[in-house]
């Protein structure tokens, strides 16, 4: 096939995948969108693969074809619960397979026509190197993400003195390698290079909390983008280099979403989360009175509501509690009252986590709203039901210039007439700060697991 | 007249001969001309075809800028799965790689990448696929 004809193929993949993120504007054209993207990347690995220069493409389908059945399997047998560490693991194979291709292109420069060994343009070995630091840090980054996800290691963040001053000196010895690399063009220095950027990933993501999270998948998915266009500057490839940039965008875009949703900056993220001033800002938290409550009150008062709003946060889908709201909701739907769901940007431990949760147990989108859309709801709302979410209510964000959290977007929940607290103790949120929600006059507090709970009251509302 | 007709044969000999001559030329040139324009497609050392890549790519960055603005909140999760699913277009480098005559271990990482971006495609669309489906309005 000629190469006028491969690269029509690219912009054709190009403009579908352009047109599938489009359609993700809405739920129900987004199925379309996915299947436009299908097709845009069979068309481009079509062209690449029966290229009159490509040989080998028995072996080239083999490596599809082991890859596709571990893919799909992996794909249809995940929970929905264990979406952010599927995304974090797949993040990690981009960043992989991104270093691996620098690597075979430093060795057969050829082969992508970008010179001969020991004689590559320097503007490649830049190219190169920045590509094979991208992918690695993507790499080893998002395997720490998704240990922490995925609970084999703990969810707390690890943190040693300097933390901070070593990340900058390795970052220092991976640009001299990489200078160094690029006036020799030497494979040992660009393998030392890429193994002491892996050790940054690491260390970068090892001090971020569960809470943190999303900002941190995010970037991770940023970064993917980043290293496909680099590889795509290497090898001259548009595609790459349009996707690449479309995938950098999007990334970037959810770690700004999501660091505005806690009011913080991706430095302040990276370079050190809520730590001691956390601990200082609780010292004279006032203590107050707590109105414990039970199952059967609050099925009362939802069954003599006009309307709820349920504020859903991570909890619930530690709990798996989804398919327990589904029900609360189709009897209280059943018996007059509007139930709404209102969803922060942070809540849970991706960009849409709740909402994927929610759609997983039927409940409609047409319910689910988001935070600019529902927060005015709640000073005309007969009850509140929170299960799993703490800091996005906490009032002091508002009030409180000495918290730590403070400026962070929070629901007005305690405008609501009443407001129900579903909490396993006493203990703070993510922040370490206390929430001072739990002493309002109108908060009552449910003890107990988000799940049982909710069951228990299902049952009462079928009994009254 | 004998002479004549056996030196217009010779004669229509030479032309054939030169004619295909000729052809064999004209091939070789246009070779030249296509491997010219591979190489200035993808050789670095012009500085105007590195300007070329980083107008598309600055460009590609407005387009996903807007477009992931457009993203209904409700669907990041998918957004993130998909991104994901087509980053793994990088598996375009690793099909050069392995397409190349022979096998050596620049061949064998090619086809691991090929393997593990594979698995990020078919993950990456399958999930999102299964997602999306479960985002229905209320009945």
């Amino acid at each position: 096939m000629s190469t006028n004809f491969i690269s029509l193929s690219y912009l054709i993949s190009a403009v579908l995948f352009v047109l599938a993120l489009r359609m993700l504007s809405s739920p129900s054209s987004a199925r379309r969108g996915n299947v436009l993207a299908i097709i845009g990347m069979v068309i481009a690995i079509s062209a690449t693969i029966f290229d009159q220069h490509i040989t080998n493409k028995f072996i080239i389908i083999i490596g599809l074809g082991i890859g596709g059945v571990i893919g799909s399997f992996i794909a249809l047998k995940i929970k929905m619960t264990a979406m952010p560490q599927l995304v974090a693991g797949f993040h990690s194979l981009v960043g992989l397979a991104a270093t691996f291709i620098a690597i075979a292109a430093l060795m057969e420069p050829e082969y992508y026509g970008i010179g001969i060994k020991g004689k590559i343009a320097p503007g490649h070995l830049i190219e190169l190197i920045v590509g094979a630091v991208v992918g690695i840090i993507t790499f080893t980054g998002s395997v720490i993400a998704f240990a922490k996800l995925q609970g084999i290691m703990g969810s707390k963040p690890i943190r040693f003195r300097g933390n901070n001053i070593v990340n900058l000196l390795i970052a220092i010895i991976v640009i001299l390698l990489s200078i160094n690399f690029c006036k020799t063009e030497s494979m040992n220095l660009f393998l030392s290079a890429i193994f002491i950027s892996s050790l940054l990933g690491v260390l970068l993501i090892i001090p971020i909390g569960g809470a943190d999270m999303p900002v941190i998948v995010s970037m991770l998915n940023s970064y993917s983008g980043w290293a496909a266009a680099g590889i795509g500057f290497t090898i001259g490839n548009i595609l790459l280099i349009i996707t690449g940039a479309l995938v950098g965008a999007s990334g970037a875009i959810l770690s700004y979403i999501m660091c505005k949703g806690m009011n913080r900056s991706i430095l302040n993220v990276i370079l050190g989360g809520f730590g001691s001033e956390a601990e200082s800002a609780n010292r004279d938290e006032e203590e107050g009175e707590i109105n414990r409550s039970s199952p059967e009150d609050c099925a009362f008062l939802l069954k003599n509501a006009s309307s709820a709003i349920i504020v859903p946060g991570y909890g619930m889908a530690s709990a798996h509690a989804q398919y327990a709201l589904k029900e609360l909701d189709d009897i209280l739907t059943k018996s007059g009252v509007s139930v709404k769901y209102a969803i922060h940007p942070v809540a849970g431990r991706m960009p849409g986590h709740m909402n994927v949760l929610l759609a997983e147990a039927g409940i409609g989108y047409d319910k689910v709203h988001e935070f600019e859309d529902i927060n005015r709801e709640f000073s005309n709302t007969d009850v509140v039901y929170i299960i799993g979410a703490n800091d996005i209510t906490n009032p002091a964000a508002k009030t409180d210039h000495a918290s730590p959290i403070y400026g962070m977007p929070v629901f007005d929940v305690e405008k609501a007439k009443n407001v129900f607290f579903v909490k396993r103790g006493m203990s703070p949120g993510y922040s370490g700060v206390a929430n001072r929600l739990f002493f309002n006059k109108n908060t009552l507090m449910l003890f107990g697991d988000a799940k049982d709970i909710t069951e228990k009251i299902v049952k009462e509302l079928k009994n009254l | 007249m004998e002479e004549a007709i056996k030196e217009i044969s010779i004669i229509a000999k030479e032309a054939k001969l030169l004619n295909e001559k000729s052809a064999e030329l004209s091939g070789k040139i246009n070779d030249f001309a296509v491997s010219c324009q591979n190489n200035l497609l993808s050789s670095g050392d012009s500085g105007s075809n590195f300007i070329l890549l980083l107008s598309i790519f600055v460009l590609a960055c407005f387009v996903g800028y807007y477009v992931v603005w457009k993203v209904t909140p409700s669907l990041h999760t998918p957004l993130m799965s998909l991104t994901n699913a087509i980053s793994s277009i990088i598996i375009l480098g690793a099909i050069i790689t392995v397409g190349a005559k022979g096998f050596g271990s620049s061949h064998f990482l090619g086809f691991i990448s090929i393997t593990i971006a594979a698995i990020n495609i078919f993950g990456g669309f399958v999930v999102t696929q299964r997602m999306l489906a479960m985002f229905k309005k209320k009945q």
